[in-house]
């Protein structure tokens, strides 16, 4: 389980803001792509200087191909950095101001202390 | 030698800027209010009349990130470009541009480095809205140059509570060395209780309103002592999963010293996050 690579894609995508709007309109697509072209990158070395090593396991491609927050929680991906993603990804779709920011945490309801684990 | 002149510790809380910013039916209604209390503790850092800024505050996975996380970082730049495309997206934040005292940068790295802190430095950082936040709050003609200070209370694993406290003591015994006759303030952001992502999140208040009770009365009296007793690393999952960010304000409890009173205390129970601001005056110079 990696839970540095889940981070890896949350932040190098909510950075990027064609990225987003591309995961936003084909998630799996994007994650596939992502994996095959990005997760490897040392984001301050050129790309013939990439890792060879870095892969997802079929639970957390499954959960960021289907834009599954609440599963990204349970795996200790990092909390802000799943949020602010997703704020991008789903805010507009909701009319009231905090709409999706509420649904979250309804959504994670079920949780209670201590939480999973975020250490990388 | 410089002088402190004034210590200041608060909450940076990002939606100020849109909050104060909006007009009419877009405008919410405990902006008015906020604003009011913005100002008031604006006034305490321009009493004060500093010429130079050192700015706590914390990367939020911005320029800084798991492939290489520093603990604590000094930035050492004539310039830092601010805010991030995902604050401007998420906050409404503006781009800024601040100057950067190097050698005073170079004076807490040297001596810090010497008192036994490992310190990180940047020649080039981008800061993000910890740092801006508390300038547009504080000092929105961000007219001074600033020395700012990065603390990882976000990627465990962490330095414990009582580094951020040593490293506050640190800071203040070097700006006071440092060889210069100017007026410096230590500005400081943290959070009180606070979750991001999580079940507990953007509530009516802050997740857990008596740790923020005791959080304001630790601060307000210096009471570092107790805080340390109470406060650890795990401790602080229990208030909120954001909540680590608490142990920046222990650290402006360090600059300003353990029982100093702080001078000015205010809060605003806000949702999602209360805000608190805290001021205190060195050598008595600011009061009025």
């Amino acid at each position: 389980m990696s839970k540095y690579l889940l981070n890896k894609f949350l932040f190098t995508v909510d950075r990027d803001p064609e990225l987003v709007e591309r995961y936003r309109e084909e998630p799996r697509a994007t994650v596939e792509w992502w994996e095959a072209e990005y997760a490897n990158r040392i984001l301050g070395c050129h790309t013939g200087e990439s890792s060879t090593w870095l892969r997802f396991d079929d639970t957390e491609r499954e959960a960021l191909a289907t834009h599954d927050y609440p599963k990204l929680f349970e795996l200790g991906a990092h909390p802000f950095l799943t949020l602010t993603l997703f704020i991008a990804v789903f805010e507009r779709d909701y009319a009231e101001p905090l709409g999706f920011q509420l649904e979250y945490a309804r959504r994670l309801s079920h949780h209670s202390l201590p939480y999973p684990d975020i250490a990388t | 030698m410089a002088e402190v002149v004034a210590v200041i510790a608060s909450t940076h809380h990002p939606f100020y800027y849109r909050a104060s910013t909006s007009t009419g039916e877009d405008r919410p209604p405990f902006a008015d209010e906020w604003v009011r209390k913005v100002e008031a503790f604006r006034e305490t850092l321009t009493r004060a009349r500093p010429d130079v800024l050192v700015m706590v505050g914390s990367d939020h996975f911005h320029q800084l990130w798991l492939d290489n996380m520093p603990q604590f970082l000094v930035g050492k730049a004539p310039f830092y470009d601010a805010n991030f495309s995902n604050e401007e997206r998420e906050f409404g934040l503006p781009r800024m541009l601040f100057k950067g005292q190097e050698d005073l940068s170079a004076h807490l790295l040297r001596g810090g480095l010497d008192l036994g802190f490992d310190l990180a430095f940047s020649n080039e950082l981008r800061i993000d809205h910890s740092i801006t936040c508390p300038i547009i709050t504080r000092r929105p003609q961000n007219d001074l140059p600033i020395v700012p200070v990065y603390t990882n209370i976000f990627a465990p694993p962490l330095p414990r509570p009582q580094r951020f406290v040593q490293l506050g003591k640190a800071i203040r015994e070097l700006v006071e060395s440092w060889p210069d006759d100017r007026r410096v303030a230590v500005i400081g952001t943290g959070h009180l209780s606070l979750e991001l992502g999580g079940p507990r999140q953007f509530g009516p208040h802050g997740p857990d309103p008596e740790f923020d009770r005791k959080a304001v009365e630790w601060i307000s009296t210096g009471d570092i002592e107790g805080c340390l007793s109470e406060v650890t690393l795990d401790s602080l999952w229990n208030p909120g999963n954001a909540t680590h960010g608490f142990m920046d304000f222990m650290l402006m409890m360090g600059v300003a010293g353990e029982g100093r009173k702080a001078d000015y205390v205010d809060t605003y129970d806000l949702f999602h996050t209360m805000e608190a601001y805290f001021t205190w005056y060195p050598n008595g110079g600011g009061r009025s």
